[in-house]
Order: C-alpha cells, then sequence, then structure tokens
C-alpha cells in the first residue's frame, strides 16, 4: 500500500510532463483557433479585428483547400495501398527460408533512416529529372519519351516518394507481427492439406490484421502532416497539383501572411486528425488492459 | 530428396529476395556512389556505375562552400539534446507510472500519446509567431524545446513499456533486505532500467535528426540542422549531383549506422508497445 508520502512523490514526478505536454498541446492550440476568427494578416499589423465564421467561409469555398484535401486523400491512400501491400508482400519473403537474411533485412530497412529533405531531392534529381535523371535514361535506353514526372505527375511522384521512405515501416512491422505466428499451427494447417492461398487468407491475414491496423493508423498520422518532401520538390506546383492541407496551411501563413486563414485551415486539419487519431486511440488503448 | 528440393527453394528466395532489398536500397547506393564521382561522371550517360575516377574532392568542395561542419553540430546538439531534455523530464514520470499506478494512470498515458497527434499544420502559426517574438526562431534552443516537446510522449511510453517489465518482487525482495530507497533505486533498478533507457535514447535521437517540419520553418542558418541545410539543395544547386550526392551521404549516414542497431526497438516504440 502506497504511503500518502509516496503518492505525492509519484504525482510530483509526473507533473513536469504532463504539464509540459498541457502547456504545449493547449497554448497553440488555443491561439490557433482565436486566430482562426481574426482578420489577421502579418503584413498590416494592428489591424487584427474578430470576423465571426468568415475565414472558414473563405477557405472552404476555396478551389485550393478542395484540390488539397482531394491532394491530402490521395496522398495518404495512395502511399497506404503501396506500403501495406507491398510490406505484406516483403515481410512473407523475408520469412522464407533464404541465405544472408540479416543484409537483406538491413537492405530493406534503410530508406526509413533517411531524412526526407534527402531521399525527396535524391529522387528528384537524380532518378526524377527529365535530362539527367536515371528514369529518363531508362526511358532513352528502350526508345520512349522520357517522363518530366514532377511537372507532368506531381502527386504521383511524391507518393512514390514517401511510399518509398514508408514501406520499410509497413515492412518491419509486419514481419514481427508475422514471425510470432505459432509454427504448430501452420504445420497443423498444413496436414489438413490447406494450400499456401488458404493458408495465406485464413491464418495469415487473420493474424496480422492487428499489426495491419496498427500500420494504417501510424502511418495516417504521419502523412496527413507530409511536409518537406512536397517543399524541395514542387512547392506545392504545379498550381496547387502537389498541396496537400499541411502545405497549404503553410503557404497561406508563410508565404502569403494570412494568418486567420491559414488558422482556420489549421483547425481543419486538427478535426480530420482527431478522426483517425480516435480509432488510433482505441486499439492501443487495449494493449494496456 | 527432401532436403534438396528445400534447398532449391532456398536459393530461389534467397535470389529473389536479394533483387527485391538491392531494388529498395539503390536510391542509398546511388547516392553514395554518385557522391564520389566527378560532376561530369554524376550525370554521365550512360551512367557510369562503378568504372570511373573515384574522387573524395565533393567532399572537401561540400565543406569550403558552406559551414557544413556547424550544420553537422546543429544536428548532433538538437537531436542528442532534444533526447536527453526529454530523458530528463520523461524517466520520473514513465517510473512512478509503472511502479506506482494510480487509478488515472492509463488515462494520463493515453492523453499523452493524444498530443503527439495533434498535425502541426494546426499549432504552426502560434509556435512561428511566440519563435518570433521570444527571439527564438533560428536558434538551438528554441528548435531543441519544441523537439523534446514532440517525442515527449514516445519517450514516455517507451520507457513506461520497458519498466513495467521490470517485476516488481526484486523491488520488494530489496526492501525486505533493508535495502533504503536510495540503494533501491541505485543498485537494484537502475541496472535493471538502463537497456530500455538506451533503446530509448537511440530511437529518439533518430526520430529528432530526421524531424523535417519544425526544422525546416524554425531554423533558417544559424541553428539549421541538416534537414533544413540539404533542402538548400533544391535550389539550382541541387543540379550539381555530385556534391548532393557528398553532403548527402554525410548527412545520412551516422544515423543509418545508428538506425541497424535499433530495429527491434523501433518496432516497439513507434507503435507504442502495440506490437512486439
Amino acid at each position: 500500500m502506497a504511503t500518502r508520502h509516496q503518492k505525492t512523490l509519484a504525482r510530483l514526478m509526473v507533473a513536469p510532463s504532463v504539464l509540459l505536454l498541457l502547456g504545449w498541446m493547449i497554448v497553440p492550440l488555443a491561439m490557433t483557433l482565436w486566430f482562426s476568427f481574426q482578420s489577421y494578416n502579418l503584413l498590416s499589423p494592428g489591424m487584427e479585428q474578430f470576423i465571426g465564421w468568415t475565414n472558414y467561409k473563405y477557405f472552404l469555398s476555396d478551389p485550393a483547400f478542395w484540390t488539397a484535401m482531394q491532394n491530402t486523400l490521395l496522398l495518404v491512400g495512395g502511399v497506404l495501398v503501396i506500403t501495406v501491400g507491398g510490406g505484406i508482400l516483403l515481410a512473407l519473403l523475408l520469412d522464407q527460408p533464404m541465405f544472408g537474411q540479416g543484409v537483406v533485412r538491413i537492405m530493406v530497412i534503410a530508406p526509413f533512416f533517411i531524412m526526407p529533405t534527402v531521399s525527396a531531392l535524391v529522387w528528384k534529381n537524380m532518378f526524377m529529372n527529365p535530362v539527367n535523371g536515371l528514369f529518363a535514361w531508362l526511358a532513352k535506353a528502350v526508345g520512349a519519351q522520357p517522363i518530366d514526372f514532377l511537372a507532368q505527375y506531381p502527386l504521383m511522384s511524391i507518393i512514390l516518394i514517401v511510399a518509398w521512405q514508408w514501406l520499410p515501416f509497413a515492412t518491419l512491422i509486419l514481419l514481427t507481427a508475422l514471425q510470432s505466428l505459432d509454427s504448430e499451427q501452420m504445420e497443423a494447417a498444413e496436414m489438413d492439406g490447406a494450400g499456401t492461398w488458404a493458408k495465406f487468407t485464413h491464418l495469415i491475414l487473420p493474424h496480422l490484421s492487428r499489426a495491419i491496423t496498427v500500420v494504417i493508423l501510424i502511418e495516417t498520422i504521419f502523412l496527413l502532416s507530409v511536409f518537406a518532401e512536397i517543399l524541395v520538390t514542387t512547392n506545392g506546383g504545379p498550381g496547387y497539383q502537389s498541396t496537400n492541407l499541411t502545405y497549404l496551411v503553410y503557404s497561406q501563413a508563410l508565404l502569403q501572411f494570412d494568418v486567420g486563414g491559414a488558422s482556420a485551415g489549421g483547425i481543419i486539419a486538427v478535426i480530420l486528425a482527431n478522426i483517425v487519431a480516435i480509432f488510433l486511440m482505441r486499439m492501443i488503448g487495449k494493449t494496456l488492459e | 530428396m527432401a532436403r534438396k528440393i528445400s534447398d532449391t527453394r532456398r536459393w530461389g528466395f534467397t535470389i529473389l529476395a536479394w533483387g527485391v532489398a538491392f531494388l529498395i536500397f539503390f536510391p542509398i547506393l546511388w547516392t553514395i556512389l554518385t557522391s564520389f564521382k566527378s560532376e561530369a561522371d554524376a550525370i554521365a550517360s550512360p551512367p557510369k556505375f562503378l568504372f570511373f575516377d573515384w574522387t573524395t574532392q565533393n567532399y572537401a568542395e561540400v565543406q569550403s562552400r558552406s559551414p557544413y561542419f556547424r550544420h553537422f553540430m546543429n544536428s548532433v546538439i538538437i537531436s542528442v539534446g532534444s533526447t536527453l531534455l526529454g530523458l530528463l523530464i520523461a524517466i520520473p514520470a514513465a517510473w512512478s507510472m509503472a511502479f506506482q499506478p494510480a487509478k488515472r494512470t492509463k488515462d494520463l498515458l493515453m492523453w499523452m500519446l493524444s498530443t503527439k497527434m495533434m498535425p502541426a499544420a494546426g499549432v504552426l502559426i502560434p509556435m512561428y509567431l511566440l519563435f518570433r517574438s521570444w527571439g527564438l526562431l533560428d536558434t538551438r534552443f528554441g528548435i531543441t524545446v519544441v523537439l523534446m516537446l514532440i517525442n515527449l510522449p514516445i519517450i514516455t511510453w517507451m520507457l513506461y513499456t520497458y519498466f513495467r517489465e521490470i517485476p516488481s518482487e526484486i523491488l520488494e525482495a530489496a526492501r525486505m533486505d533493508g535495502a533504503s530507497l536510495k540503494n533501491e533505486i541505485l543498485h537494484v533498478l537502475t541496472p535493471m532500467a538502463v537497456p530500455g533507457i538506451a533503446s530509448t535514447l537511440l530511437l529518439n535521437v533518430i526520430l529528432a535528426w530526421n524531424e523535417a517540419f519544425w526544422t525546416l520553418n524554425l531554423t533558417t542558418s544559424k541553428a539549421a540542422p541538416l534537414t533544413t541545410f540539404i533542402a538548400s539543395y533544391s535550389s539550382p544547386e541541387g543540379l550539381f549531383y555530385a556534391k548532393l550526392s557528398a553532403a548527402s551521404t554525410m548527412a545520412i549516414a551516422p544515423i543509418l549506422i545508428l538506425g541497424w542497431f535499433s530495429q527491434k526497438q523501433l518496432v516497439r516504440g513507434l507503435t507504442f508497445g502495440a506490437v512486439k
């Protein structure tokens, strides 16, 4: 039984982190909320005034917002499909008997440790560049016209870059989950004459479902905030073709100095993220039981 | 006979897996190779894979054209600093939550986690304005504190999951033997907690090193870590492939090596213990 003294001590030990996180969460969020109801432009300081829902109306009726929303969903969805699908296949492959498994693992995992600005620039210049990129050379080698990826298919190219960064994450987590699969169960299924496909759908996939959910939710949290990859490759362009919600808020605030409008966008981003977060929290909460 | 078939299978999987792994790893390999080329060889068509005049000149030039070393040190200071600061705050909290859980401990942990899910776009503007008025823009201190705050939930969580695995019977046994609280912490708990703390440190240094939202928005030159510095190559300078590659290789090498040591902790830390 904890004594009163111990209880007080325990509280004191927890207090700093709680207070810091509380401040970190509430103060800026409250300010964003406050700004979102203000007419506030950094170029005309001192002219701030309360304007109600106007910022939201402007933001929601701006075609750029809907393009950005669509791009955000495409980016998150596209990367999820590639990384989860590819991750399952890769995890299954890496789980097979082979020579040099350790080295293979290391190579597959590596992209996750590359900082976003580096991977985006390497892909942009050394692979996707229509003149000197490797893809251009490959295209010419087979007699095709080189593609200017970031100008012609900006969003798809960014999806590709981001998926390359996140594929290792999905693979690693799915592989970890796969390795905890009961081998006796697998053997029993084999004895019963279950084919490869039957084993996959009835045994492996159900076993992985939890890990897959975790991958989807965690990646979604990070993918909603993709920023650096867009900044260094396309700057959101051409037009708004590769602008996501995070980038739109950034450009509205720090490039066009419209604090009010950008704040309204920020609040919308928070609401979106919260919807995902609720599901994720439930999943993780179960592990605490 | 059965033995032979499984050998064929094994070789088949080996070739397939190495092929796929090589493709995934190729952009990194290509960057490293290019960093040792002359600028002319770097854009040669057809590309030169291994047979070119190897040179280390790019590495020297990257440093002479820009204070590369300073950005590198900024990265080290910011990532290690924010992690140590985070550990300092999180260790007592995780400790008390693991060993003296209260009724609310679970809720508290979940709430901490929820702060991690707040999108950066939602707080970018106030943070930028606050930093501007406090004179913290482009300072190592400012960015270190922000990175500490965004990683604090992960640090606390990871430590908590590690501490929780320390059997409390050991504590009780030590108490029975009349160990004082100080001795209990120093000689019984600390040795058991060190591996968990080390793993947490490793993973969070990696995360902070690669963080590229706040570093890009809150630093420009003086306090800029490598993420921001490399981003400056997105201008026409980036067309100097060999120099871009040299700068990139130096930026990723340390973390790539650390990362390979931390694969296991990565899964645990990033899934908040949901997948082990």
